[in-house]
């Protein structure tokens, strides 16, 4: 019986372990390339969540079709933020970037605020529950788990085999060289925040199949991304992935042991220690 | 320069928040006594942080983590052990020093986004801790029993008693903000802001410096955190430690210009009075209330400052005439 609950929650944890890690990616990427802490993340991933919730409730379109809506609006959505707030600041001290995007934050916060209030709202759609022995879990956690490791597999590609993803990798390890050869890091950096805000979208659309969320839910969300990317290695694609599943395990099986309130206690505490005692994260930080 | 004109921009903030401080209490106004609390409370705050961002450039993201233990160590004491305010008050202060004693030598190894990201860190761990702790209420927190406030004349006296204490410790913060600014501690300070690695070939003991600044820069918030909690007569968890009222701080010292004396003041001062305007204003902007978006409008403020005004007004201002003294008549 104990060991049934431990595995039922070591899979749950698993499940949006991954999905944490998608948001996470976005995080560390514009991290890597430009060396600015997106502090604007949390507000992106509510918007994701707001925007599956949208398109299904007033444009009935279905979930998986308004994560597509969510992409292509994050993508868009990061590439103005980077023109308005981050491009001019992005040589600056590290303060500027950081308030430049809380800047940011704060007005998707307060206009979201005035629009939708801070009252709950849930996603109803039903996919069903699969059953593997005295395993149970809800479908919807299973396709975004799945949908949440093809697009880092879709980045992952990307990233290694296309002329555009090869730029944006040449900017992250070296802006001046790789402006000297050719690149227009302009265009690459602006893009780049693009992507990463639109990982943190689609994660957040991910989050919302099977989480009731508000507009607030987002800064949550924000600070399991950070203790994420600091497991893995702020910059390190691959660590954050690791580290989001690390963080969905820690809260699927600590609760088993221990009263739940201590979660945030092992995450943040660990969060800090391992900054202290290894600043590169577990996996190295890397590019 | 003289020590007279050292210490000018010290007097001037001291006797300016003096000033201001003393309408209320004049006016005999409870009203505008609450929104000068909140001035003072934001100056106060504003002004240590200064210490650490404006003077070292350490961006501290969780500085509310001292605020907070302050406010429940006071707190404890007077709940718990029925300590006078001022014990609290001193109390907290000593806690929230010593706690940044003992995590300030680790914590300041890091640099940039990385201690940005540690304090924060720090400051959602304790959170998180003081939940499971019973004897401190745990997640619902603690009350005063209003029958405490009898030894400061009532409820209504106590209000007025915590407002003059505000304004003494807003004092204190900003005077200590102006003494370290000019000491030989604070050139130290501003060295290793520019640039550490020289700073410790110049011989500046750097964890030293950094680590004085760290605790300097914790006291007052401590002791602004008793006081405050006092004032509410209760404490929970989520309320000690918004990370929003943080980086609401960072917001005002980049306001008023980070490193100046007068800087904190004067953000902290035009911040919290612009916010307290938007929160009852009845002003209409193509069908929406100003009101319900006063957090994007502080957004796009910050936003305005970080792209236009990075030295913030006062660093501006004294921008702007130096330029004029220096031009050839």
């Amino acid at each position: 019986m104990w060991s049934e609950t431990l595995l039922a929650s070591t899979v749950d944890g698993l499940l949006i372990g991954v999905v944490y890690g998608l948001a996470a990616l976005g995080l560390t990427l514009i991290f890597g390339v430009m060396n600015v802490v997106n502090l604007a993340h949390g507000p992106t991933m509510t918007l994701g969540m707001f925007g599956i919730y949208l398109s299904a409730t007033k444009l009935g379109l279905h979930p998986f079709a308004g994560l597509v809506l969510v992409a292509a609006g994050g993508l868009l959505l990061g590439v103005g933020i980077y023109v308005v707030a981050v491009k001019r600041v992005i040589d600056a001290p590290h303060l500027a970037s950081l308030l430049a995007t809380f800047s940011v934050n704060l007005m998707i916060v307060g206009v979201a605020t005035a629009i939708f209030s801070t009252s709950f709202r849930n996603l109803s759609h039903d996919l069903g529950v699969l059953r593997a022995g005295p395993i149970a879990v809800p479908g919807t956690r299973v396709a975004a788990a799945l949908l949440a490791v093809a697009v880092a597999a879709a980045l992952q590609v990307f990233l290694t085999r296309t002329r555009l993803g090869k730029y944006v990798r040449a900017v992250a390890a070296n802006r001046a060289a790789a402006e000297l050869v050719g690149i227009p890091s302009a265009r690459v950096l602006a893009l780049s925040f693009g992507i990463g805000t639109m990982l943190a979208a689609t994660a957040g659309g991910l989050i919302a199949l099977s989480l009731p969320f508000t507009v607030l839910s987002g800064g949550v969300y924000e600070l399991k991304s950070f203790v994420i990317v600091v497991l893995g290695g702020l910059g390190n694609p691959l660590g954050a992935l690791v580290g989001g599943v690390v963080l969905g395990l820690i809260e699927g099986i600590v609760p088993v042991f221990a009263r739940a309130t201590w979660v945030p206690v092992l995450e943040y505490g660990l969060f800090v220690l391992i900054l202290l005692v290894r600043p590169s994260g577990l996996l190295g930080g890397g590019r | 320069m003289g020590t007279q004109r050292r210490h000018a921009p010290t007097v001037v903030a001291a006797s300016l928040l003096v000033l201001s401080a003393a309408l209320p209490a004049l006016a005999g106004s409870a009203s505008m006594r609450e929104t000068m609390f909140s001035v003072l409370l934001a100056i106060g705050l504003a002004a240590s942080l200064n210490i650490l961002l404006g003077y070292c450039g350490y961006a501290s993201f969780g500085h509310v983590v001292f605020f907070g233990i302050g406010g429940y160590a006071g707190f404890y004491l007077v709940a718990v052990q029925g300590a006078h305010l001022a014990t609290a008050i001193a109390g907290g202060g000593l806690v929230a020093g010593a706690f940044a004693a003992g995590l300030g030598a680790a914590i300041l190894r890091l640099r940039g986004p990385h201690f940005a990201l540690a304090t924060i860190g720090v400051n959602e761990a304790v959170k998180a801790l003081i939940v499971n702790i019973e004897p401190l209420g745990g997640p619902t927190g603690m009350n005063l029993n209003v029958s405490v406030f009898r030894a400061y004349g009532g409820a209504a006296g106590m209000l007025w008693a915590a407002y003059g204490t505000a304004a003494a410790i807003a004092v204190g913060a900003v005077v200590l903000g102006g003494l370290v600014r000019t000491s030989r501690f604070g050139l130290g300070l501003l060295v290793i802001r520019e640039d550490e690695d020289a700073a410790a070939v110049l011989g500046v003991v750097a964890w030293r410096y950094k680590v004085g600044a760290y605790v300097l820069s914790a006291v007052f918030p401590g002791m602004l955190g008793a006081l405050f909690f006092f004032k509410q007569g209760v404490i929970e968890p989520a309320g000690a430690f918004r990370l929003d009222l943080s980086v609401e701080l960072l917001v005002m010292v980049m306001l008023g210009g980070a490193g100046t004396v007068l800087g904190p003041l004067v953000g902290a001062g035009s911040y919290q009075l612009l916010r307290s305007g938007l929160l009852t204003s009845d002003l209409e902007v193509l069908g929406v209330r100003i009101r319900d978006v006063q957090l994007a409008v502080a957004g796009a403020l910050l936003l305005l400052v970080v792209q236009l005004v990075p030295a913030g007004l006062v660093g501006w201002a004294r921008g702007r005439w130096l330029a004029l003294r220096s031009r050839p008549a």
